[in-house]
């Protein structure tokens, strides 16, 4: 009897896309000819227009066969079961040669597709747990202080250097301390964390381990949404394994780190850190008031240290190759990779893990291959629902912090959701306030009652009702949500609203001088 | 509640009330265990936790997910975030509408409640929805109509 090795992703959106049929059916038709089939079931690569993409190794390296059915299940096991690099018009050849995934530049997710997410097996093999390994010969200061080095910055929007942080709640004064993970990826046209958590949640455990040692906590929280049910259950799972191994729970150096997943309950609001706070705490996910900082005093009032997942997930790596590798990718003081996610109408939707500082034209238009619909591109809205609609006049700007936060735009989370010419802008924005209404805490008035407004006088522009009086209460009540909200949701929601305003006047029936403020 | 019901409330308080910030957690251990949040649980809720009814009602209605009703037999969560929204949700969300006969929200005759939701994480393979839990990607009004009728032959 022969053995064959095979790998498929059992990310959710793989699965969506028929992967466990596929799976099923070549279980199947081994069985059927007295195959021992191994189909190893690993993380996704992110290149989700090859999805599901079944891979093979011949000869040390993993060859391809791209959008495979469950009808396909035969023909592709005879291609295999011949000698050599598969005959089988699904086949791709090589993927590590694939032109999107070669010009990337992974770190956080150079796992992706390669190991089964829960394997501490895999997860080793592939160069894991190198970054807490060489954490636990440093002192908690000299671990801050390579994050500090590395240039890391908070990868879940706001941009705040990593150190810094860090360095605040380490010395911070108090009996318990907290690692808390923001795992609320609520924002359109993001999936990264989503990928990490169900594909590479050891990773998510390392990076936090790191930074309990660091900064002193003894407890740590992973909040993620429940609109992801699949990242619940395999960090469940990762943790148990964890536990199993010694990562968690009281190791041999008599450290102890417990770790715990919370679910939350579809409150976009809960993305916000202060409001997730409230959430873990079982309240009503409100916004605090800042000061005090979480890193002060944060979850049950103790200090906290609260990131994104991609940052934590950035640690790691950090740690085992030294900041100096880290801080060495990248432009400005936007250092090393993000995964930028590329989302809406976009040929090749995926993940593209990048050094700062490509532009939005070689994302959209080189790797991205421009619309799936095959009508002109006309905007991308960057960093999700509360980011700007970038037009194709900026698509030459330098994916950097800096650089769109001068043009009134932001880099978020990097998410880029592609829009094509049919898109209304006006109705965009009516949306984004829409958005806000819905979604606002009601902590504060300009977010709870600005927002509602907001779609009220949007709707008379577009109907043309007293449109310079309207045009004139419409700028006024961005700048009041800009600088009287209390959090992100009503101080952002201005982006998109006046971004479209700005740069699609037309959309809203109006001449470029009628839309200036 | 029943007997039974209350049984099965009184063991999830025992698992979880001395849990630093349970209540989360715990509504969503009874909705998954009953199929919904009975109104008969605050009292109970309140009292273990040490919180006024008014703050564990506060909680149940500040959330999108917790229900208050039993469930519909069948669900569908239509993705309306700008992802989705700029690949075609509106008409997807419209058709089901036409389709089931039903507003956003509604439960007619306990068979179907349709949801707007707001990112499901699929957005590189949008549109997408959940039908009965389950994930659906790149979703042409075709596909769903194919989706509704199977889903109605179920029933």
């Amino acid at each position: 009897m022969s053995a064959l090795t095979l790998y498929l992703p059992q990310d959710s959106v793989v699965v969506a896309m028929g992967a466990d049929a596929v799976a099923d059916a070549l279980q199947v038709a081994a069985a059927t000819r007295g195959v021992a089939l191994e189909l190893r079931r690993t993380s996704s690569r992110g290149l989700f227009w090859l999805e599901p993409l079944l891979e093979v190794e011949v000869a040390g390296v993993r060859h391809g066969l791209a959008a495979v059915q469950a009808a396909d299940a035969d023909s592709v096991l005879t291609a295999l079961l011949a000698a050599g690099a598969p005959m089988h018009p699904k086949a791709i050849g090589p993927v590590a040669e694939i032109p999107q995934l070669k010009r990337q530049q992974r770190q956080i997710f150079s796992r992706a597709g390669l190991t089964r997410p829960v394997s501490l097996d895999d997860y080793q093999a592939h160069g894991g747990g190198r970054g807490l390994q060489r954490a636990r010969t440093l002192s908690a200061a000299a671990v801050v202080e390579e994050v500090l080095q590395s240039g890391l910055r908070g990868r879940g929007g706001a941009a705040f250097p990593a150190g810094i942080k860090w360095r605040t709640v380490q010395q911070a004064q108090s009996a318990s301390k907290y690692v808390v993970c923001n795992a609320d990826e609520g924002d359109s046209g993001t999936f990264a964390d989503r990928m990490v958590m169900e594909g590479d949640p050891l990773l998510l455990i390392e990076g936090m381990k790191i930074a309990a040692l660091a900064v002193g906590a003894t407890q740590g929280y992973i909040y993620v949404r429940s609109e992801y049910p699949q990242a619940v259950a395999t960090l469940r799972a990762a943790i148990a394994a964890a536990e199993a191994a010694g990562w968690l729970g009281e190791d041999a150096s008599g450290q102890t780190f417990h770790l715990e997943v919370r679910v939350g309950a579809g409150a976009y609001i809960c993305g916000e850190e202060t409001a997730m706070l409230e959430s873990i705490e079982g309240k009503r996910g409100t916004v605090r008031a800042k000061p005090p900082i979480p890193a002060l005093a944060g979850l049950f009032g103790q200090p906290t240290l609260v990131h994104n997942v991609l940052s934590f997930a950035a640690v790691p790596g950090i740690l085992a190759d030294g900041a100096a590798t880290y801080q060495a990718m990248g432009m400005g003081r936007s250092r090393g990779t993000l995964p930028f996610q590329l989302a809406g109408n976009v040929r090749f939707g995926g993940l593209y893990e990048l050094a700062f500082g490509p532009t939005l034209h070689e994302l959209v238009n080189e790797l991205g291959g421009g619309t799936r619909s095959g009508r002109p591109v006309k905007a991308a809205q960057v960093g999700g629902p509360l980011g700007a609609w970038v037009p194709l006049s900026d698509f030459d700007l330098p994916l950097d912090y800096e650089a769109f936060a001068a043009r009134q735009a932001m880099l978020g989370h990097g998410g880029v959701v592609v829009a094509d010419d049919s898109v209304n802008l006006g109705q965009m924005a009516r949306f984004a306030m829409a958005f806000c209404a819905e979604e606002s805490c009601g902590k504060c008035t300009p977010c709870r009652i600005g927002s509602t407004r907001g779609v009220e006088v949007i709707d008379r522009i577009l109907h043309k009702q007293d449109t310079h009086a309207n045009v004139a209460l419409l700028h006024d009540l961005c700048d009041t949500l800009l600088h009287g909200s209390l959090c992100a949701l009503g101080g952002m929601t201005p982006y998109p609203v006046q971004s479209a305003l700005r740069h699609f006047p037309q959309d809203f029936g109006l001449t470029p001088e009628e839309a200036q403020p | 509640m029943n007997e039974q019901q209350q049984q099965v409330v009184a063991a999830l308080l025992a698992t979880w009330q001395h849990q630093p910030g349970a209540l989360l957690p715990l509504l969503h251990a009874i909705q998954d265990a009953l199929g919904w949040v009975p109104e008969d649980v605050v009292p109970q809720l309140s009292q273990a936790l040490n919180l006024s009814r008014a703050e564990v009602v506060g909680v149940i209605s500040f959330y999108h997910d917790f229900r208050t009703q039993p469930p519909a037999a069948h669900s569908l969560r239509v993705c309306m975030a700008e992802s989705c929204q700029v690949a075609g949700a509106e008409a997807l969300s419209a058709l089901a509408g036409q389709q089931l006969g039903i507003r956003e929200g509604e439960t007619a005759d306990g068979q179907w409640q349709v949801r707007l939701v707001y990112c499901l994480g699929a957005c590189a393979c949008s549109p997408a929805l959940q039908l009965d839990g389950q994930l659906h990607v790149q979703v042409t009004p075709e596909r769903l109509t194919q989706l509704l009728a199977s889903s109605r032959e179920g029933v």
